[in-house]
């Protein structure tokens, strides 16, 4: 299981290939499910330039261990890996890949939908946009789930 | 009692500065009294907790050396 938070370009590809050779069994895995989030240039009807993505060290990283350690107990998956980036980047850059290897695709499917949803919905992460306009803002929320951290912070509490 | 606390995002914006460090003489001592000794106001629905990298709420009773983190609803991936 490896947590890395990266101010430096993501190749998502690259990620999956070393961490695979550096830490999994060649022959006994069965598949690999991956999720990459990238940068949109837009949101809530606004064009976006750039980005920049703050966090909390430490918390984020315990935090995402955390989920993907629930992910590894529920399902029968042989390992994760997530990489975050932060600081400052543009639309298309890649924001977050979630790997998920195991024996049979259905549990890593199922583990990967799982990791993104609880870090989109509880790791300490925060956007902030610049539109086309100059104009500099925090996201309130992510679009489509607004209002769910405080219910996750109600069952991890 | 000492407490260290944390502000992120927004709410280092608003409040102007990403820490603080806050003493208390007496012993029973709540996220949510620390946060109305640095505001002079109640703690808004919306803001999160954490105390020492775990979330919590704000009735959690603090310990000297404890740190506290505030922080708006969260938007990564």
């Amino acid at each position: 299981m490896k947590v890395l938070i990266t101010d430096m370009d993501l190749d998502p590809g690259k990620e999956v290939n070393k961490y695979e050779k550096e830490a999994l069994k060649a022959g006994k895995f069965g598949g690999v499910v991956t999720f990459v989030g990238t940068m949109r240039d837009f949101n809530d009807g606004q064009n976006v330039k750039a980005m920049h993505l703050d966090y909390y060290p430490g918390m984020t990283e315990r935090h995402i261990e955390k989920v993907c350690q629930e992910a590894m107990d529920e399902w029968d998956i042989i390992d994760t890996l997530v990489v975050h980036r932060v600081g400052e980047m543009v639309p298309t850059d890649p924001i977050v890949l979630v790997a998920v290897w195991s024996a049979h695709r259905k549990d890593s499917f199922d583990a990967c939908r799982y990791i993104i949803n609880y870090l989109k919905e509880s790791a300490p992460f925060w956007k902030c946009e610049i539109t086309t306009e100059g104009e500099k803002h925090w996201v309130e929320h992510n679009s489509e789930d607004p209002g769910v951290a405080k219910r996750v912070l109600k069952k991890t509490a | 009692m000492d407490i260290k606390v944390r502000y992120f995002a927004s709410l280092r914006d608003r409040m102007g500065r990403s820490e603080d460090q806050v003493s208390f003489d007496k012993d029973a001592v709540t996220v949510a009294d620390v946060w109305n000794q640095l505001s002079g106001e109640p703690i808004p629905e919306s803001i999160l907790v954490a105390v020492n990298m775990e979330y919590t709420d704000s009735s959690h009773k603090l310990k000297s050396g404890d740190e506290v983190a505030f922080f708006p609803p969260v938007t990564g991936g």
